[in-house]
């Protein structure tokens, strides 16, 4: 929409919306740096633990000491909210990899094959997107009982389906390319065409996906672990940590339930920023497509 | 508009006997027995025979295929089972609970597509202005925050903080009786929230519709026709801005079913999700499937409102084309 759209009166608006745009993106770059290393940093270089019980200092709002607050058995809301997100963040990218791996190769095969094959994976594909995610999740984890690899194997089974559309699409447009001709006609196998000429075309597509998916599979983490279901409560997550502070919120403490929300938000708002940007990059012609 | 509907019917049977089946599978293949869920504690102390010999009278000791084809057929009967944990009817379970559901749904989707598509046009009017950031950033930001934490800090404020609204439940706790009084004071709160969920989404695909229609040359002719600006934006940029939204409304039924849940069971509101939330966690197998095969419908029917709805709006498309 940005650039055909022609009319004078808004030509003003483009640089402005330009460079709005690259602190947009530094920002995000900057955000998804700073959650990455607190993520990996923060354990082994700060000798605190985020387990320790201090009841005389239980439900403190937030002060210098403790920036975030402290939770109801006094432990640091800040170390917790660190910690909780190391575990959300891990199975968002543990789960996103998974789906992403399923819907490359199901998507890639059925693109490739094409016939009655693609018709039947695509149909099965349709039928599976009618179930909510979060409902077959739940049935999965249900029966499976809460742990954390039920959740990973829950969400990564869950949301391979809109990737596999995505990379059978790609496929598609490819397979009439005149160096996919040429390959075939200079007497390449389908197996060597598959891995030597499709997937890499595949892949900058399939790996934003799994990008844009990561915020997408921790927010289906967090909303198992909060309903009771997800993680057990030892390995605790952002999820568990706002379940937990229910309690405390109904007595009118609210920074127990504020920042680890926060924690998956702000993530989640920088890594769209980014993957956006990266889209721009890859897919000029779609700049106007919507990040969600 | 019949043979549309009955072509939808025709592609949703099979979908709903694949997602039935594909439970089934999924129990068959999880650690899950049903033995033990059913005798409880009990089987803890018992021996291998009388466990055989409940096995075989509950008539899991079948493969799952046929355990699938006889849930199926009781189905189609309006016998799901018994649910272990509620210790009543499935169908009953889900008929008390229903109604709940489906208003606060239908509420709060409402709201959100009036909201939203006010909120894009006011948006898409000036782009790049001060109204459109705002909203746009609103949206960007809505959308990532996890509804159930949105709802806790909206309780926090409004029910705890400034004390106007119910916090939770159906109706007061002293009350004996479900009156519409009490119902609504206790419905603004989740169908608020839900429908602030769903919002983001409305206005962001409706300001880029409208704004993509407001370059386009109908626009520019009805602002060369001297039109005022209120009946282009409503009349013409609207219209065929609102189109590609009207499309992916269906899509939409999954997220709000979702939502849904995650509200229903932060406010103890008595809908599906509760019984949801404790089926699962009591492994409730005959509840959990009906109440999958039930989101698999909703979503079956959303999609079936949608291409009504843009049969409906778009003159160009004729329903029996499709």
């Amino acid at each position: 929409m940005a650039e055909t759209a022609v009319e004078p009166r808004w030509r003003s608006y483009g640089t402005r919306r330009r460079s709005t745009r690259t602190v947009r993106v530094r920002t995000s770059v900057a955000l998804v740096a700073v959650t990455v290393l607190a993520v990996l940093l923060v354990p082994p270089l700060i000798q605190l633990d985020q387990q320790a019980v201090d009841l005389a200092l239980k439900l403190q709002p937030p002060s210098w000491a403790h920036p975030f607050g402290t939770d109801d058995v006094g432990r640091d809301l800040l170390l917790r909210c660190v910690y909780g997100l190391r575990v959300s963040l891990f199975v968002g990218v543990v789960a996103a990899l998974t789906a992403t791996v399923i819907g490359t190769a199901v998507g890639a095969t059925a693109g490739a094959l094409g016939g009655w094959f693609d018709r039947g994976v695509m149909r099965l594909v349709d039928t599976f997107s009618s179930v909510p995610h979060l409902l077959l999740g739940i049935f999965i984890v249900a029966l499976f009982r809460p742990g954390v690899w039920p959740v990973v194997v829950s969400v990564g089974l869950t949301h391979w389906l809109s990737t596999a559309r995505i990379v059978r699409a790609e496929v598609l447009s490819l397979r009439s390319r005149p160096y996919i001709d040429a390959a075939v006609s200079g007497g390449a196998s389908r197996w060597r065409v598959a891995v030597r000429h499709l997937l890499p075309a595949v892949l900058p597509q399939a790996a934003l996906a799994a990008v844009l998916m990561v915020p997408h599979a921790m927010w289906h983490e967090s909303a198992l672990s909060f309903l009771g279901l997800g993680l057990p409560s030892h390995m605790a997550s952002l999820g568990n940590l706002i379940q937990t502070a229910r309690g405390s919120l109904l007595a009118g403490q609210w920074w127990p339930t504020l920042f680890p929300g926060l924690f998956l938000v702000v993530p989640t708002l920088a890594i769209a920023g980014l993957a956006g940007a990266w889209r721009e990059r890859i897919n000029p012609r779609r700049r106007s497509e919507l990040m969600l | 508009m019949a043979r549309l509907a009955g072509r939808r019917a025709l592609f949703a049977a099979p979908v709903l006997l694949v997602v039935t089946f594909g439970m089934f599978a999924i129990a068959a293949a999880s650690p899950f027995d049903p033995v033990r869920a059913y005798a409880g504690t009990a089987a803890l102390g018992a021996d291998q025979d009388t466990l055989d010999r409940l096995r075989a009278n509950l008539g899991v000791d079948r493969p799952f295929a046929a355990r699938w084809w006889d849930w199926l057929t009781s189905a189609l009967t309006g016998d799901f089972g018994q649910s272990s944990v509620m210790r009543q009817p499935v169908a009953e379970v889900i008929g008390e609970r229903l109604v709940w559901s489906a208003l606060l749904c239908a509420v709060a989707f409402a709201a959100a597509v009036l909201g939203g598509t006010l909120l894009g046009v006011l948006a898409a009017r000036r782009q790049g202005g001060w109204l459109d950031r705002t909203v746009t950033s609103l949206a960007y930001t809505l959308s990532a925050a996890p509804v159930f934490w949105t709802a806790l800090l909206v309780i926090w404020l409004f029910a705890l903080e400034l004390d106007l609204l119910p916090a939770g439940g159906l109706t007061d706790t002293a009350s004996e009786q479900v009156t519409p009084g009490q119902v609504t004071s206790h419905l603004v709160l989740p169908a608020g929230v839900l429908a602030v969920s769903q919002l983001p989404w409305f206005t962001l695909y409706v300001r880029q519709g409208v704004a993509d229609a407001l370059a386009e040359d109908p626009v520019r002719g009805a602002r060369a026709r001297g039109l005022s600006e209120r009946t282009v934006l409503v009349g013409h940029a609207l219209r065929s801005g609102l189109l590609p939204v009207l499309t992916l409304i269906g899509s939409r039924v999954p997220e709000l079913i979702t939502g849904a849940l995650l509200v229903e069971s932060v406010f103890s509101w008595p809908g599906i999700a509760a019984a949801t939330v404790e089926a699962a966690t009591a492994v409730d197998f005959p509840l959990l499937a009906a109440l999958t095969a039930l989101a698999t419908l909703a979503v079956l029917l959303g999609n079936l409102l949608a291409d009504l709805l843009y049969g409906l709006f778009d003159p160009r498309v004729k329903l029996s084309e499709m």
